[in-house]
């Protein structure tokens, strides 16, 4: 019954969603004012319905409702209750669900929180993504009903895929989307904006808080599949560049150039035209992401589900959404104008250059993750490209953008004098070059290569550190007050950019460190065996068998110990699920602030001596890794917070009634 | 990229030093040019040196792979075919497509799911004697799902039977 009632629900979100997705675009070009305040009431209640389906869809793997094919496929009884909640999202069909329900909460959102909008505008905005949401809703329909019954009923279910019974894939799917699907406000304001023609400051500012509420979603998304890789997949890399990754990077480094250009046309009314174009391409990637990873043409951990008719309809979704809004964009993109002028030295000019570095960058992520793809389906032999491309493209393409970043924030809008840059940022270039060529020698390495990329690593995050002191101290020189008066004085905007940039510095810290500095050993171990890693020293005591919920498991105990003193203990575990019988790692990570220790079992040596083989890591610095993508999602989130948004919410109601 | 370049020359036209505006423009040609060879340069001097071909147990059979340089093969773990060493972490196991077989090498823990008449991707090198050095073994994600550069390798192999019994 419940099943039944999620699949009226569906077509119910479907059918409102096919007329916000017309009337109130029509309405608006017409002129029909009738029309247009459909927007608001069919996209409510178009969220409401897909809300009720996702409520049916997770209430059936809660209950294990095994008649349900989805639920049958990919839950079972013995599997804990946070994961089989997590399970309706872990499967093809549920992971288009979440897409579309979360297509609804935006649309939803945007309805709500569009008071001060014109009423036109917010028809067009809530009318495309009516489309697109029409279109995703089709396809779950037709090619992937989660809903799907089958009998005879089976008495269990196959259970989840071990690799994704985790907390971190409790979050990471929701959130990904959240960034994915957030993405197509941005979308559906630059297309409205190309309809209507009206493409201002104002314009910038409604779609700035959408955009950069996406953007710290995507971060978040990136970040917990980047960490749940770590240390799930027991091979301590935190990126591999597998296609899948690159699928969520793309999307995320033009949305960061999408959120600084909207930040130029707000301000100076200028980068139009681009700000539409990159608006539309961040959504066109994110849809691409969806593509790639559900359409099953990669070779990769997500590929679990594939068929080659969903493949293609995603693939003439991706045709129709992005080749319709490049049509319009050609058409009505000259009416748009340019707006304000700058000259080549000011801020414009460094986010402008930003930009096309981020815009280059993800070009040649692309290009290196469907160049084997092109490759294969043409038949010209099957390649692979591995991280060694990305790196040699990616790493030259960042250090000017890093080094822009720097001095973009400091660089006044308009025109800038390159004599007064200069003076205001040489102490910072001096101490970066200082302090950075210094550290390889202090922490102990002599090879020039090492030396080399490690000073690079630091040089690129010290210069973000100071040169973001430099601004700091400029915009405080002038105010009045105490030091806190002075602070408190400082929009959060300000604060937003600046604990963001400081993100990007402690990444970068966090990448060169453990690039520069971390230690891996594949041994094997007899109980009462030490191995020593990065000064640490980890000793096999030996294994018990252990059984968990829906698993069977080989746990190693580990003493780990640094200099004779013993630290604390390690259980790594070997798990053999019942359902699936393949084995699973379980690493374990003793995490700190300057570094992780990692243990993580092989496979057990049949020496008749217990033996097992083991792989040990020192991560140092890893952490700030995560912790560097933590602070832009907070920098991202103080922007949003910038009571300006409010102030000139309200200013532009005011204006529009007089 | 084509959208970049307006941009740039719309903010060129703009009046502005002691240049004139066509002067300027085609300052912003040349320097864009520059700019695209640059990366151009530096995308293929990256994909030279790190695309990796992707070969089938019989190709490696015939000679038809590169000597002295990484690439990859894919297929079955031949069945009985594993053997580990007795003290170390190294271990023997014959990679096929159901028509060859290719001697592997991996010295280092195997990914979770690597078991005999499974599925496998190999990556290395092959050596004087014709037994791969793989320097990194991949194994599928899912008892059910194969990597498609395995089952393509199976694929072709069974084709080529095919062929041949016709012409038999």
């Amino acid at each position: 019954m419940i099943p039944e009632i999620g699949q009226f629900a569906l077509i119910l979100a479907a059918l409102l969603m096919m007329v916000q997705g017309t009337l109130p675009l029509m309405g608006a070009a017409k002129g029909i004012s009738a029309w247009m305040v459909l927007s608001r009431r069919t996209a409510q209640g178009a969220f409401f319905f897909m809300a009720l389906a996702m409520g049916c869809l997770i209430y059936s793997f809660i209950v294990n409702d095994f008649s349900v094919l989805n639920v049958a496929s990919n839950s079972n009884t013995k599997l804990p209750l946070v994961y089989r909640i997590a399970a309706s999202w872990g499967s093809h069909e549920g992971s288009i669900m979440i897409w579309v329900f979360m297509l609804g909460l935006w649309s939803c959102a945007v309805s709500i929180f569009s008071k001060h909008l014109p009423e036109e505008m917010v028809a067009r905005v809530l009318g495309v993504m009516g489309l697109v949401g029409t279109g995703l809703l089709l396809f779950l329909l037709l090619t992937s009903n989660p809903f799907e019954r089958i009998f005879p009923v089976p008495a269990e279910g196959r259970d989840l895929n071990p690799l994704l019974q985790d907390p971190g894939m409790v979050l990471h799917p929701p959130m990904l989307y959240m960034g994915y699907v957030g993405f197509s406000v941005a979308f559906a304001f630059a297309v409205s904006a190309l309809l209507g023609g009206r493409l201002d400051a104002t314009w910038a500012r409604w779609s700035r808080p959408w955009t950069t509420l996406a953007w710290c979603f995507l971060t978040l998304g990136i970040l917990i599949g980047s960490w749940w890789a770590y240390y799930e997949l027991g091979w301590g890399g935190w990126w591999f560049w597998d296609p899948v990754e690159n699928a969520s990077l793309m999307p995320w480094l033009v949305g960061t150039a999408l959120m600084h250009s909207l930040a130029v046309t707000e301000k100076r009314g200028t980068f139009k035209v681009w700000t539409v174009l990159l608006a539309i391409c961040t959504f066109s990637l994110s849809l691409l992401g969806t593509f790639l990873v559900r359409s099953g043409v990669l070779t990769s951990v997500h590929a679990f589900a594939t068929d080659p008719r969903r493949g293609m309809f995603i693939l003439v979704l991706l045709g129709l959404v992005i080749g319709g809004s490049l049509l319009l964009f050609a058409f009505r993109a000259p009416k748009v104008g340019t707006g304000g002028t700058f000259k080549i030295v000011s801020r414009e000019s460094a986010l402008l250059a930003n930009n096309l570095l981020l815009t280059v960058a993800c070009g040649t992520v692309l290009l290196g993750t469907l160049y084997p793809l092109f490759l294969d389906a043409l038949k010209l032999g099957k390649i692979s490209v591995g991280p060694p491309y990305f790196e040699a493209v990616f790493v030259p393409l960042m250090v000017p953008t890093v080094f822009l970043m720097g001095v973009g924030a400091v660089a006044r809008w308009k025109e800038a004098a390159l004599p007064d840059l200069w003076a205001r940022l040489r102490w910072a270039l001096a101490v970066t070059l200082i302090v950075a060529i210094a550290l390889p020698f202090i922490l102990g390495r002599t090879s020039p290569m090492s030396v080399a990329l490690l000073a690079l690593g630091f040089a690129l995050a010290l210069w973000i550190i100071t040169s973001a002191a430099t601004g700091f101290l400029d915009r405080i020189k002038y105010v009045e007050g105490s030091f806190a008066a002075k602070l408190a004085r400082q929009p959060r905007s300000y604060w937003g950019m600046f604990a963001a940039h400081l993100g990007v510095a402690v990444f970068i810290i966090g990448v060169t460190v453990v690039k520069g500095f971390e230690a891996e050993r594949d041994v094997r171990m007899t109980p009462g065996d030490s191995v020593s890693v990065g000064g640490y020293s980890f000793r096999f005591e030996g294994t018990t068998d252990r059984e968990g919920p829906n698993y069977m498991a080989s746990r190693g105990t580990f003493e780990l110990s640094k200099d004779d003193k013993a630290i604390r203990k390690l259980y790594p575990e070997k798990r053999k699920y019942f359902q699936f019988g393949m084995p699973m790692t379980e690493a374990a990570i003793d995490s700190g602030v300057f570094g992780d220790r990692y243990v993580s079992m092989g496979e057990p040596i049949n020496d008749g001596k217990q033996s097992w083989s083991i792989r040990v890591y020192h991560k140092p610095f890893v952490t700030w890794i995560w912790a560097g993508c933590i602070l832009m999602t907070l920098g991202g989130l103080l922007a949003l917070s910038d009571r300006r948004y409010r102030v000139n919410m309200r200013r532009d109601v005011g204006l529009e009634k007089a | 990229m084509s959208a970049g370049q307006e941009t740039l020359q719309k903010t060129a036209v703009t009046p502005a030093g002691g240049l004139k505006p066509r002067h300027k423009r085609l300052l912003w040609i040349i320097f864009g040019l520059v700019f695209i060879a640059a990366i151009v340069a530096l995308i293929l001097n990256a994909f030279g040196s790190s695309i990796t071909y992707f070969y089938s147990p019989t190709e490696v059979v015939q000679d038809k792979v590169p000597h002295g340089r990484a690439f990859r093969i894919g297929g079955m773990v031949e069945g009985g075919s594993l053997v580990r060493d007795a003290n170390g972490l190294t271990v023997h196991f014959r990679v096929t497509d159901t028509a060859k077989a290719v001697p592997v090498v991996y010295t280092g823990i195997l990914p979770d799911l690597f078991s005999e008449n499974k599925g496998v991707v190999a990556q290395g090198k092959l050596d004087e004697h014709g037994v791969f050095q793989a320097t990194q073994v991949l194994a599928k994600h899912d008892e059910n799902y194969v990597a498609p550069e395995a089952a393509a390798a199976m694929d072709a192999a069974h084709k080529a039977r095919v062929a041949e019994t016709v012409k038999e």
